[in-house]
């Protein structure tokens, strides 16, 4: 059997220097690059036959819904459940995402992501969970439209390969964006559509886009993400062009 | 009375945990949900193919009576029936509700909901989001929740992980054991009400459609705490998943309620590429066998099937252990629209797009119908008490539990699409009797004395100190895969006396090299380790109330198939039959000659075994072993009969 070589940059806590580590597992048919950070835990031996402690990272569902196990697989930011080993060369490099502050090894504190949630009101404003009949009628269209866009996991790789997007400032970013462009696109969720424009035409919001599209290229779920800051874009505008008479 | 909010703690993330956070905090409650990760990260995530309620959209006449009965049915009785048809009741609300908040179900020409088919019924009853419908409801859910922490009244505690309850002189939950995964830190969380809705235990098998988490740490700890642990054998094994390494993963039952088709070559010798394959040489046998529910048999009926094809018939493609569900007559469009999902998913994961070619799937371990023993107040009218402090409550006074977590909803065998439903169903409905209970206790919380929370924590505290000073010879990861093994090997669609006694024996050896276990990794910072020994300590409990529970159960019921005890329905039996059988008894002797001898043989057995096994199994925690007791099943609406698909 042929095995795999793992490169794996670790980090013992925040603020820690990093080093790099290297592993041997075999090569297994089906295998992903989760499989083989679960062969390193079961013989946590690095490659000159030192025992270290096993590499620790975040996954969940291992089957690209939940966001979890993002890092970077050869430098380019992706769900590590969906890197088959079959489709890698046979080294492998994994390494922490870049943009976010390092927990442990591959783990990430994705908190601003979902701190940036809560500044554009990601949600629809429902009266209370008693029944009160049906929703509103919407035709499938754009039904469709939204089903694209709240497909997105939070999983911050738009993020990762924005070149806006850096550790030390506020810039919201596409994810954030694309959420803005869901909930305005909902009857319900467009009464408080103001709201969120004017969480997004501050510091770190829309105009703060260098269109770089490199988002779109990366987002695993194949959100439009271009389209998303193209329409939140528009709808800015006219939000400020608005405020100028009323506000 | 208190002059406070009353406070819970609830344990999980997923669609139960969030929708009781939700409902909790709109009754002015002050709510702590606990998570192993990142809220949006829940199992629930994974669940697929939608969720089901009568709404009758298709005008086929369908009723939450009918879905009652298809529910009751499909779980061979085992279910309590009141609480069953609340929850069938309260469907068409509660997706009425997930609609408001924004999920993107598929929808109509008009614009109204739009619905599918599923396994075990005959009515297009399904609500969905594409094909990642669990998603679409988690996040709705998450986002009402995280309006809640944005507005003040709930708390979220993410990154820690429950350990135990805290319980009072008088055998009270009190609150909850949490710890915090980042900085190692064990502490308590004092509260009026602890709620598990920690999911379902599918990682006992190790290789399951399951995610990481769903251990059942949480649950089996309960059950060691003097929680009853009810119908714990009765797993299901989903028909249809990718086999692989770290995962098998779920190619959801929409699959077929969308047209899917299931078959084999009918030559075991046939190399051709599956397209290759003409119609008449392709063996359809859920069609040619179920020619009523055809692909969409409940899924113990499915896998079954499934199992006997290849190892019986020796059937699975090139020998191998799969057999085809194939689309690919459906367009390209179509199954994008509404499967778009499950397709990317075999897409990533084989490298083959199951739009141009038949996929290759084998049934696996998927969801747990057993759980925590959990109550419930009936009301008059043959539904729940809403209001009643006994709704979901375990034998553990203020500890409740919900979700996959508890045992109540889906008896011996689950239908596709009621999962999310009894999830979201469980959460809503317990919080005003969670309100309730509050109010009865003579004691509040703030009357118990500190040295209760400081022992308990103390306790879990040296646990996990003894935990890291292990240092034997064992792998722990390596453990769990060796006891996935034996309970795969032993413990799956067919069950037999002899294997189940072997998988007992050697769950006591690994539970023996348990003690030998060397825990890799004695940081105090993000460590998994610690955690997971004690996790793995749980799942070997666990897969002994699973092990002995099939063990003890003579009989087939479900998903729990012991050939040994099949009571060989007769090919042209009518369960209508059987109810006739019934009244003429009530009302007399049964005529001779009315049923054809051997229906009469077979209606008495199956009434004779129905006496002794229509029983909840009970687990309880006792000399380092589960003791296995029977309870009654409320009946009280739909008279047990045989099931038939066919």
């Amino acid at each position: 059997m042929t095995n795999i070589t793992l490169k794996i940059k670790r980090q013992d806590k925040p603020g820690s220097s990093a080093y790099w580590e290297t592993f041997e597992v075999p090569k297994r048919p089906h295998a992903n690059v989760i499989s083989c950070l679960m062969e390193v835990q079961r013989n946590p031996t690095t490659q000159d036959g030192k025992t270290v402690t096993p590499v620790t990272w975040d996954c969940n569902c291992l089957e690209e819904v939940c966001g979890s196990c993002t890092m970077l697989v050869n430098g380019k930011v992706r769900q590590a459940c969906t890197a088959l080993v079959d489709h890698l060369d046979n080294t492998i490099v994994l390494e922490p995402m870049s943009k976010f502050p390092v927990v442990r090894d591959l783990q990430v504190n994705r908190e601003r992501m979902f701190d940036n949630l809560k500044k554009v009101k990601a949600w629809i404003a429902i009266d209370g969970s008693r029944d009160i009949g049906e929703g509103p009628i919407m035709p499938d269209q754009d039904r469709a439209k939204r089903y694209v866009m709240s497909e997105c996991m939070t999983c911050g790789c738009c993020l990762e390969a924005c070149p806006q997007f850096t550790m030390d400032n506020s810039f919201l970013g596409a994810a954030t964006f694309n959420q803005v462009r869901l909930f305005n696109l909902h009857p319900t969720g467009e009464m408080k559509k103001e709201e969120r424009l004017d969480a997004v035409m501050g510091e770190g919001g829309i105009t703060d886009c260098g269109n770089a599209q490199v988002c779109v290229e990366v987002c695993p779920k194949n959100i439009p993400l271009t389209e998303s800051i193209a329409d939140i874009g528009l709808q800015t505008t006219w939000q400020a062009i608005k405020n100028l008479f009323t506000k | 009375m208190m002059n406070r909010k009353k406070k819970i703690v609830i344990i999980g993330g997923g669609l139960a945990g969030l929708a009781l956070a939700m409902k909790f905090c709109e009754r002015n409650g002050e709510v702590t949900v606990v998570s192993y990760q990142s809220l949006k990260r829940s199992h629930s995530v994974c669940a697929q193919g939608g969720i089901n309620a009568a709404i009758d959209a298709k005008n086929e006449g369908d009723t939450p009576e009918k879905h009652f009965y298809d529910t009751i049915k499909g779980g061979d009785f085992l279910a309590h029936q009141p609480l069953v048809r609340d929850m069938c009741y309260q469907a068409p609300a509660i997706i009425h509700l997930m609609d408001r908040m924004g999920v993107a179900f598929n929808r109509t020409g008009e614009g109204h909901l739009d619905f599918r088919r599923f396994g075990g019924t005959l009515y297009n009853r399904t609500a969905f989001a594409g094909a990642t419908t669990g998603q679409q409801l988690v996040y709705a859910l998450d986002e009402q929740v995280r309006r809640h922490v944005h507005d003040g009244s709930a708390k979220t505690l993410e990154w820690h992980e429950y350990l135990g309850a805290v319980l009072d002189s008088e055998g009270i939950c009190r609150g909850a054991v949490i710890h915090d995964l980042r900085t190692d830190e064990i502490y308590t969380l004092p509260a009026d009400a602890v709620v598990l809705a920690s999911g379902g235990p599918s990682q006992v098998y190790a290789r399951s459609t399951a995610s990481f988490v769903s251990t059942g740490a949480a649950a089996t700890t309960a059950y060691m705490q003097g929680a009853k642990y009810a119908n714990g054998e009765f797993i299901q094994i989903h028909p249809t998943a990718i086999p692989g390494q770290d995962k098998l993963r779920l190619m959801s039952e929409s699959a077929r309620g969308e047209g899917g088709r299931v078959w084999v070559p009918r030559d075991a010798n046939d190399k051709r590429a599956p397209k290759k394959i003409p119609e008449s040489e392709r063996y359809y046998f859920l069609e040619e066998k179920y020619p009523l529910f055809k692909n969409l048999v409940p899924r113990d009926v499915a896998s079954r099937e499934i199992y006997d094809i290849v190892y019986n018939q020796n059937l699975g493609i090139s020998g191998d252990p799969m057999v085809y569900l194939d689309l690919t007559h459906k367009s390209k469009e179509f199954l994008d629209n509404r499967l778009g999902g499950i397709m990317d998913i075999y897409t990533k994961f084989t490298g083959v797009d199951p739009r141009e070619t038949p996929m290759k799937i084998f049934p696996a371990v998927h969801y747990s119908m057993g759980g925590l023993w959990t109550d419930y107040g009936p009301d008059s009218d043959g539904l729940i008490d809403h209001g009643s402090p006994r709704n979901q409550m375990t034998s553990i006074k203020g500890l409740f539990a919900a979700g996959e977590a508890d045992y109540q909803f889906h008896g011996a065998n689950r239908l596709g699409a009621n999962s999310l439903l009894s999830c979201i169903y469980t959460g809503l409905m317990m919080a005003r009797g969670i309100m309730n209970y509050t109010d009865s206790l003579e004691k509040s919380v703030d009357d118990i004395p500190s040295t209760v929370f400081d022992d308990t924590r103390s306790h879990w505290q040296n646990r996990f100190n003894d935990i890291k000073k292990m240092n034997g010879s064992e792998n722990p990861y390596q453990l769990h895969q060796d006891l996935g093994d034996i309970m795969l090997a032993n413990v799956l669609i067919v069950r037999d006396n002899k294997s189940l006694d072997k998988a007992w024996h050697d769950i006591s050896d690994i539970e023996t090299r348990f003690k030998d276990v060397k825990c890799l990794d004695t940081h105090d910072w993000s460590n998994p380790t610690p955690s997971f020994i004690n996790q793995l300590y749980c799942m070997i409990h666990l897969s002994k109330i699973i092990t002995k529970g099939a063990l003890m159960r003579d009989e087939f019921r479900g998903s729990h198939y012991k050939p040994a005890f099949d009571m060989n329905q007769p090919k042209d039996f009518d369960p209508h039959e059987y109810i006739d059988y019934l009244e003429k008894k009530q009302y007399g002797e049964v005529p001779k000659g009315k049923f054809p001898r051997e229906h009469l043989d077979y209606m008495k057995r199956f009434e004779e075994n129905n006496e002794k096994w229509l029983k909840t199994t009970i687990a309880q925690y006792k000399d380092n072993d589960p003791e296995i007791t029977y309870e009654e099943v409320d009946t009280s609406l739909v008279t047990p009969r045989p099931r038939k698909y066919d």
